[in-house]
Formats: C-alpha cells, sequence, structure tokens
C-alpha cells in the first residue's frame, strides 16, 4: 500500500505540488470559502422576525438594499472615504519611497523599519491615540486654545469624516511604503540620467520615465490600501461619530443590533463586488493613463 | 577641422576626500575617435559623466564648439551618450525607445519618422521597431542605445564601456563597426574602455589615465612603441622591465648598464637624467628574437626556457637567460614549444627596442 503511493508520489508531480499546497488549500476552504458560501446563501432568505428566518430563495434582500436610500449612500461614502485615504497616502507615501530608494545609499533597511516603527503598536492603540490628538480635550485643540488662538475646539477634528481619514491614512501608511519602495528600488538609476541625457527635464523625467516604471508598485499600494479600508469598522466606529460612519458600520449593526442577517448579508455582497469591480477599473485606469503619458 | 572642439581646462572631481579626476587639462578634435583608457577606479568614466553632466566638476570648466558647458545640466548639453548596461527604456518598445529624444527637439512627425527610420538602418536593426528590450541580445540593445543617442544628432559622442558586456567574436566585429560608423558619420567620439587592445584598435588618439591623471596622450602606436612612463608601458601590452642605471649623457643619447647585459648607449627620447638608478628598462617580449643558433644582434644571452605556452596565433616562451635573475617573456611565431632541445636556446635583442623608462 504505502509502496503504492510512493510510486504515485514520485511519478506525478500535481501530486507533490497538491500536497505541498494542502494546508493552505484546506484553511483556505474552512475559513474563506465556507463562510463566503453561506454569507452568499444568507444572502437570499428573509429575516421573519426576531428569532425566525425563512429559507425559500429570493432576491428580494438585494432589492431592498437600493431601495434604503440610508444603505447606498453610506456605501457611496466607504468608498469616497476610502479614495481619500488611498490618495492622500499614495501621495505622502511616494515621495518618501523615491527618496529612500534613490537618494539614502547606506542603511536603507533602518529608513524602512523607522518608517514602519509605529506600525509595531496594535491598530487599536493608534486608534485611540488619534482619539487623544484629535479630541476636543485633545491635543491640537488644547494648545490652540491655550494658545490663544482659538477660543473654541474645533468640532470637525472629532466624530467626523475627517477624523476617519485621518486615521485611516495614519494607519495603513506602512502598508503603501513596501511596494511602492520595492518597485522604486528596482529601476536603474541610468534610465533616469538616459532620460535627462536625452534632453528631459527632471520633471519630464519623473512622468515619462520614473512614474511609469513604479507602476506595479502603485498599483498594489492602491489594492493593498483601498480594500481594507473600504470595509473598516473600527475606526468609524471609534471616531466616525454621525458623520463618518460607513458600510460596514451598518452591516455589523443587521448582523447584531438590528437583526436581519440576510440584509446585512446581501449588503456585504454588494459591498464586495463593489469593491472588486472599482479595484479592476482603477489599475486599469492607472495603466492606461501611464501608457498616454509616455 | 577644430583642433579644440571639446576644450578640458583644469578639470577635478572630487568625492569627499577622494580625487576621481585630478587637474586633467586637454583638447580633443573635432571628428576624432578619442579614447579614455585606464585600470578602474582611474577616473575616465568620471571624467565622462562629467563631459555628460550627470556630475559637475569641483574645479575648472568644459568648452564643446567654444561654448562653456560647465554648468549646463545634461539635458541642454550637445552630447549624448551609451550607457554601460544600455539603459534601454524597459517599458518602451525600440522605435518608441529611439523616439524618446526626439520630442523636445521640435521636429515634424515625418521628420521624426525619418529620422528614426534612417538610424535603424545606420545599426542594421530595420524590422526590430516593435521590440521591448528583453526581446532583445545583448549585442541588438548595444545598436538600439546607440541609434537612440545617434537620432538626435549630438555633436558628441560619449560611450561607457560599450562593449564590455558582449563575448569576443561579437566585441571584434562591434569595434569594427563603430569605428566604420564614426568615420561615415563624422561625430566626435569619446569612448572609455579598461581594454587595452579594445582602445589601441578603434582610436584615433588615446588618453591613458591612472589616479586621476593623463599619464599620456598619444597616437596608439605611440603608446605602444614610446611609452612616456612605467605605467604606460606596463598596462599597454606586455612587456619585461629590466633593473638598469643610467651612465654620462650627451643630450641625445645615454650611456646605460642593464643588470646582466652589460653597457650601451641608447638614444634618450624622454630626457632621462644621466648617472641615476631610478631608471628601468623595457623590452616587448616580441621584439627579442628566440632561436636556436646564436645571431648576430646587438644582444644575443645564452638562455634555458623553463616554461611554454602555445596561443595559436604564437608561442610565449619563459626564459631564465644568463646573468637575469628574473624570468623573460619572450613571444615568437615561428617556434613552438617542440622545437627546443634540452630547452637550450638564444634570445636576440636589438638596442633600438630598448626603453629606458623613470621609476616613478
Amino acid at each position: 500500500m504505502i509502496g503504492f503511493w510512493k510510486k504515485i508520489y514520485a511519478k506525478h508531480d500535481s501530486v507533490k505540488a497538491y500536497s505541498l499546497l494542502s494546508p493552505a488549500l484546506i484553511l483556505i476552504i474552512l475559513a474563506m470559502v465556507v463562510p463566503m458560501a453561506l454569507m452568499l446563501s444568507f444572502s437570499m432568505f428573509t429575516q421573519v422576525n426576531m428569532m425566525e428566518i425563512d429559507y425559500t430563495f429570493t432576491f428580494q434582500r438585494y432589492i431592498d438594499f437600493f431601495q434604503k436610500n440610508l444603505l447606498v449612500t453610506l456605501l457611496i461614502k466607504s468608498i469616497k472615504i476610502s479614495f481619500l485615504v488611498t490618495l492622500i497616502t499614495l501621495i505622502t507615501a511616494y515621495p518618501v519611497c523615491y527618496y529612500i530608494a534613490f537618494y539614502v545609499k547606506k542603511n536603507k533597511m533602518l529608513w524602512l523599519v523607522l518608517l514602519t516603527l509605529p506600525f509595531w503598536t496594535s491598530y487599536l492603540l493608534r486608534v485611540f491615540s488619534w482619539k487623544i490628538i484629535l479630541g476636543t480635550k485633545g491635543v491640537i485643540n488644547s494648545s490652540l486654545i491655550n494658545a490663544g488662538i482659538l477660543n473654541e475646539p474645533l468640532t470637525f477634528l472629532m466624530y467626523s469624516e475627517t477624523a476617519v481619514v485621518i486615521t485611516l491614512t495614519h494607519a495603513w501608511a506602512a502598508f503603501a511604503l513596501l511596494p511602492l519602495y520595492v518597485s522604486l528600488e528596482k529601476i536603474d538609476f541610468s534610465f533616469i540620467e538616459a532620460g535627462r541625457d536625452l534632453g528631459l527635464s527632471r520633471f519630464e523625467v519623473f512622468w515619462k520615465i520614473t512614474f511609469p516604471l513604479s507602476l506595479p508598485g502603485v498599483i498594489g499600494a492602491i489594492l493593498i490600501i483601498f480594500i481594507p479600508t473600504v470595509g473598516d469598522y473600527v475606526t468609524p466606529a471609534l471616531l466616525g461619530g454621525t458623520d463618518g460612519r460607513m458600510l460596514s458600520n451598518m452591516i455589523q449593526a443587521y448582523f447584531g443590533k438590528i437583526n436581519n442577517i440576510p440584509l446585512g448579508a446581501a449588503s456585504a455582497t454588494i459591498m464586495l463586488t463593489t469593491v472588486v469591480f472599482i479595484t479592476i477599473i482603477v489599475s486599469n485606469v492607472t495603466k492606461k493613463l501611464t501608457q498616454r503619458l509616455t | 577641422m577644430n583642433n579644440s572642439f571639446i576644450q578640458i581646462n583644469n578639470i577635478s572631481k572630487y568625492f569627499k576626500e577622494v580625487k576621481a579626476v585630478d587637474d586633467v587639462s586637454f583638447e580633443i578634435k573635432e571628428g576624432e575617435f578619442f579614447s579614455l583608457l585606464g585600470p578602474s577606479g582611474c577616473g575616465k568614466t568620471t571624467l565622462l559623466r562629467l563631459l555628460a553632466g550627470f556630475e559637475y566638476p569641483t574645479n575648472g570648466n568644459l568648452l564643446i564648439d567654444g561654448t562653456d558647458i560647465t554648468a549646463l545640466p545634461p539635458d541642454k548639453r550637445p552630447t549624448n551618450m551609451v550607457f554601460q548596461n544600455y539603459a534601454i527604456f524597459p517599458h518602451l518598445n525600440v522605435e518608441k525607445n529611439i523616439q524618446f529624444g526626439l520630442r523636445k527637439l521640435g521636429l515634424s512627425n515625418d521628420e521624426i519618422v525619418n529620422r528614426v527610420k534612417d538610424v535603424l538602418s545606420l545599426v542594421k536593426l530595420e524590422g526590430y521597431e516593435e521590440r521591448f528590450s528583453n526581446q532583445l541580445s545583448g549585442g541588438q540593445r548595444q545598436r538600439v542605445a546607440l541609434a537612440r543617442a545617434l537620432v538626435r544628432q549630438p555633436k558628441v559622442l560619449l560611450l561607457d564601456e560599450p562593449l564590455g558586456a558582449l563575448d569576443k567574436k561579437l566585441r571584434d566585429e562591434m569595434q569594427l563597426e563603430l569605428r566604420t560608423l564614426q568615420k561615415n558619420i563624422g561625430i566626435t567620439f569619446v569612448f572609455v574602455t579598461h581594454d587595452q587592445q579594445e582602445a589601441i584598435s578603434m582610436s584615433d588618439r588615446v588618453a591613458v589615465m591612472n589616479d586621476g591623471k593623463i599619464q599620456q596622450l598619444s597616437a596608439p602606436n605611440e603608446l605602444y612603441k614610446n611609452p612616456k612612463n612605467i605605467f604606460v608601458s606596463d598596462f599597454i601590452g606586455e612587456t619585461n622591465f629590466l633593473k638598469a642605471e643610467t651612465k654620462s649623457s650627451d643630450g641625445e643619447y645615454i650611456n646605460i648598464s642593464i643588470e646582466g647585459l652589460g653597457e650601451f648607449k641608447i638614444k634618450n627620447n624622454l630626457n632621462i637624467a644621466a648617472n641615476s638608478s631610478d631608471v628601468v628598462c623595457s623590452i616587448r617580449p616580441e621584439s627579442m628574437m628566440i632561436s636556436k643558433v646564436k645571431s648576430d644582434w646587438d644582444i644575443c644571452l645564452d638562455a634555458k626556457i623553463t616554461q611554454t605556452s602555445y596561443l595559436g596565433e604564437m608561442t610565449r616562451f619563459y626564459v631564465q637567460a644568463k646573468g637575469i635573475n628574473k624570468t623573460i617573456t619572450v613571444s615568437s611565431q615561428h617556434f613552438d614549444n617542440k622545437s627546443f632541445e634540452n630547452n637550450e636556446c638564444f634570445i636576440s635583442i636589438s638596442l633600438e627596442d630598448i626603453s629606458l623608462l623613470n621609476k616613478k
């Protein structure tokens, strides 16, 4: 019996490959595929009352979603907040990576470690520390009032969209740094010199050579930030107030307080589809734009 | 023909404490194939990068065709460069790579198309327009880099060891081709290389560099036949150094005593001081004759062959000559290692092949 398996194992490379993959494969099936399938099927049921669920298949929950103005508004708001977070992160992280990749000669690793140092603390702790900074009696407001610049605290800083954008940007910046740095680091400096040699200014060389060549990193950073921030609910729950609430907070409520699991599942499915759709569009548009650029 | 087309005046470039280029001055003629030759770290690439504008000199100034370019950025200079690794933009195809440098010249579309077509046929790359860098061989990449630089019709083309990455056969072909190309289009070439054979075979003039300074600037045959110092003599080709001492001199001729060979009177081309022991003699391996019987040359020594290596076009003999406690290298086309019985031989030297050099 063992001999038989040994033979199969030695003969077929695919058996080897699958047996190497199997731990990850089993985990993904249990932790991803099964829950996804459950969520999809629940989105097609109906919540009758607090305790009962009607298990006949219907697409009514998806229609419900688009008939509820609040849910559509929250979806758009989630996308808008994530979009802002992604954009601000890219604009701030790109120059830093550019600097490390091209101008830091020694100890590049040290720079990267120092930049990612704040991310060694927990996500929740960082969210709470922003609360301390942005709050009505927080660092910013109290110092501005003590300095006599303000009479009343700035209210838009806390429990608002602004607070969510600031906190999420800070929380995810480290994840943008790495793909950007890796793609910039790979660019041979002689490409940049060749661009200058061929008559282009520094600015033109950046847009026609450096940026297009760093595109894989840019797209990577966009995906890495956009996808998780759309679904984030901790930051909006702690810092968003009513203004900064996102769709994920509502989904959480459907599974909890409101107890409408089918509508919650439908909302989650819609959000997931939208995110996939947007990431495909964003990466394609970015590629097209760069092609036109060069 | 402008004899001082490129003027390099007292150029120095320091990187912190290191003097990469140390107070160098010379001129390059218009339409010349000029080589900067030297071992790695001698400053030749820094000098080329100073001409291209990638580095700015610590001291001195640079002129091309009468215009001071010392402070100009690379995009404002009448130069273009062929990079050592070719630097073909990987996100653009061959055609776009070549067009790249034309956008800022204000040419009409027709003219751009024509120029690209012409330069592609010049470097024999017609039909490769759509290829990307990773679909080209080393030699083809080198041609693209050349085309991309030449299409801008620069006054000076700078080449940074462009043949270093090619295999021997292809390198020999490209040497000939580059030389022909340069003569046809008449653009001044400044060519950096560490390969002395390459520099000698291609250039009109060669500047040999070491420690940031020009050791000798002359035509290739001059470099080989009349090296000005011990560094050039050693770096260009192969040679045997023998201990020597100078005696009296009458200006044109000088009396010298060479260890193991005796006293001779030879021409003093480099005006070497009399009564000095700070000198050496250099004798090229191929200028000596190895033979089975005694010859009537100026010097003929009894010798013993210790080792030989067969090189195809010639054989190199390592011999121990009477009175010289040092192995001497002699090369010969007429004999091989089987010609000599008991390894006994005679080494003959003609006085005019002995060059006298200062040690420092």
